[in-house]
């Protein structure tokens, strides 16, 4: 009896803590989307209060959409993360699958050499990527990004893939050879589908730095033609500093896409990292 | 790779032929990887040799070193960077990962309720970008709009407020939180994971020797996630050695006031790239991004060899 209601207490308490946490870590993307849509006067004197009729303005939004080119840096963005999750996926995998599948001389030491890139951040060789950057012609272009991003996100894909694709029956490869099916045929249509779900992962892996990303974008790609969607918020509200229902706008329309990709997704990302990312 | 015939194929009765299909399979991420990722990082520590010299490119062994260290007009700056970035790594350190704990064992307690609600709404804040962040931010502690002085009000600590951002002596302080509140989902999930595998029978073999609650966390599950603890401080190493993006959104590429918040990667911007007055300095940027190279490589290598050598693995 006594060890119930402690337990009941115990948790009554745990609720309380989480709860807590949980507002210290919603409350601020909450206060900015519904402060989005007040009146200039209504978020300063009353920044926590619901938009009612009164007080509903969208003000902040025409004027983001009006001034800045978000439609075209969020087409640019798109375009980055997308090929640069597509080129990961198949790079990725391929190498993963030779690792995985075949033993060779050097196998290890390449599983090693491409394991390095976990660790050691991508951002160090900027120096020298800016230079090669120049030197083919490629600064201000989406190419320059998507090759960065690409060679950022193919280490942990091919730890994480490869880990996948041990665990593919090996009975199901070779009647596939019997069948006199090629190497290739056998990595794309019989591992492929059967790594789908690992491949989800690394797919959230790879877009969430990408999509966040401001260092590569603002040195390698700081054009107006070329701007991403985190570089031209970034640009556009350091501008409009003072105009408080556009920086708010804009950070609303920057949360948004995110907020609701996690809402789809949510379950799957958080599989992925407690089942396949730790080993 | 090509010659991947390995020596017991030799012996074999039947000599496979040359399997190209792992060479195809390895080289687009083989040379996408080496093109962009590994020869520029080499190219960046060669460079940090050279410098420029009566308008030439010229060998100058370790000088530039010797500048950024020593020079009046490096030093300061470089040795206040390393400072306040140490300073960062201890606060996340010391806040980040004990609440990521904390909420990993709350969160892991058997048939809690609305578990997977309070996971993804704590995992929230780590997928947004550091200019969403810093932004939020920077307008929530910001004086003018008044919101942290009306919710410190409601608790009654309205006279602690001050604008934390803009003093020198807290806006590290503040800058560092403001990234633990970003980066507390990756802790808290990577424990909560290391948690649920520890199996039952480990769980119930305590509690039938009684020990529940608070010990069973401490004497049975802390050593068991040690492993999980391990990875989580050289991730928040390696990431905090290597950021950037939100102390340059939320105090700009000058890191103020004062340069009080100046951490090495808002230093390798500013020297490499120039900013207002300053113009870029391509060796002293290649020469940081070492010095940045060589503190994180031994940050991994004691981990690798040393902590996670160390460390007892449990297998169940």
């Amino acid at each position: 009896m006594s060890k119930a209601r402690a337990s009941l207490s115990r948790t009554t308490l745990v609720h309380l803590a989480l709860i807590g946490y949980t507002l210290i870590a919603v409350f601020p993307v909450f206060l900015t989307l519904i402060n989005s849509m007040k009146s200039r006067n209504a978020i300063f004197r009353n920044p926590m209060q619901l938009p009612t009729t009164e007080t509903f303005d969208l003000v902040g939004y025409t004027t983001v959409l009006g001034q800045g080119d978000f439609a075209s840096y969020f087409q640019n963005s798109f375009i980055v993360t997308v090929a640069a999750i597509a080129l990961v996926l198949l790079f990725g995998a391929m190498a993963a699958f030779a690792l995985s599948e075949y033993r060779f001389r050097g196998n290890t030491l390449m599983g090693l050499y491409l394991a390095l890139g976990i660790m050691i951040p991508i951002r160090l060789g900027t120096v020298a990527i800016l230079q090669g950057m120049v030197a083919t012609g490629l600064v201000n272009t989406l190419t320059a990004l998507i090759l960065v991003y690409t060679a950022q996100g193919i280490p942990l894909a091919v730890f994480i893939l490869s880990e996948f694709m041990r665990t593919v029956s090996d009975d199901l490869k070779n009647a596939g050879r019997i069948d006199g099916l090629s190497e290739y045929a056998i990595f794309f249509r019989l591992v492929l589908p059967l790594v789908r779900p690992a491949m989800a992962t690394v797919a959230v892996f790879t877009m969430i730095p990408i999509w966040n990303d401001l260092w590569f974008p603002l040195i390698l790609a700081p054009s107006e033609a070329t701007k991403t969607v985190t570089l031209g918020s970034q640009l556009f509200i350091g501008q409009f500093v003072t105009n408080w229902n556009a920086v708010l706008a804009a950070l609303s329309l920057a949360i948004l896409p995110v907020l609701v990709l996690y809402l789809v997704f949510s379950r799957q990302l958080i599989r992925g990292i407690t089942s396949g990312a730790v080993k | 790779m090509s010659d991947a015939t390995s020596s017991r194929d030799t012996m074999a009765p039947i000599r496979r032929p040359r399997r190209w299909h792992i060479a195809v399979f390895l080289l687009p991420a083989f040379l996408v990887y080496s093109a962009v990722m590994i020869l520029p990082l080499i190219e960046t520590l060669r460079l940090s040799l050279f410098n420029t010299v009566d308008g030439e490119p010229a060998f100058v062994g370790l000088a530039n070193f010797k500048v950024l260290f020593g020079d009046a007009r490096w030093a300061a700056d470089f040795w206040n960077a390393l400072k306040n970035n140490v300073i960062f790594f201890i606060i996340h350190m010391l806040v980040q990962n004990p609440i990521g704990v904390a909420l990993a064992a709350m969160l892991s307690i058997p048939k809690l309720r609305f578990a997977a609600f309070y996971r993804t709404a704590i995992f929230l804040p780590t997928l947004l970008s550091f200019v969403i962040v810093g932004f939020i931010w920077k307008l929530i502690l910001s004086p003018i709009w008044g919101v942290s002085p009306y919710l410190m009000d409601l608790v009654g600590l309205k006279s602690f407020f001050s604008p934390w951002l803009g003093k020198p002596d807290t806006a590290l302080i503040a800058v560092s939180l403001i990234s633990v509140w970003q980066y507390v989902g990756i802790p808290m999930m990577l424990i909560y994971a290391a948690l649920l595998n520890i199996p039952e029978e480990v769980i119930e073999a305590a509690e039938c020797d009684g020990v529940t609650g608070w010990s069973q966390f401490w004497k049975i599950k802390l050593p068991l996630i040690l492993p999980a603890i391990g990875i989580i401080s050289i991730l928040t190493f390696v990431g905090n050695f290597n950021a950037f993006d939100l102390v340059y959104t939320v105090q700009g590429a000058l890191a103020g006031p004062d340069k009080s918040t100046d951490i090495l990667g808002t230093l390798l911007y500013r020297t490499f790239f120039g900013f207002q007055l300053q113009l870029g300095d391509r060796s002293m940027g290649a020469t940081i991004a070492t010095v940045m190279f060589l503190i994180i490589l031994a940050g991994v290598s004691l981990y690798l060899f040393v902590i996670q050598r160390r460390m007892r693995r449990y297998q169940f």
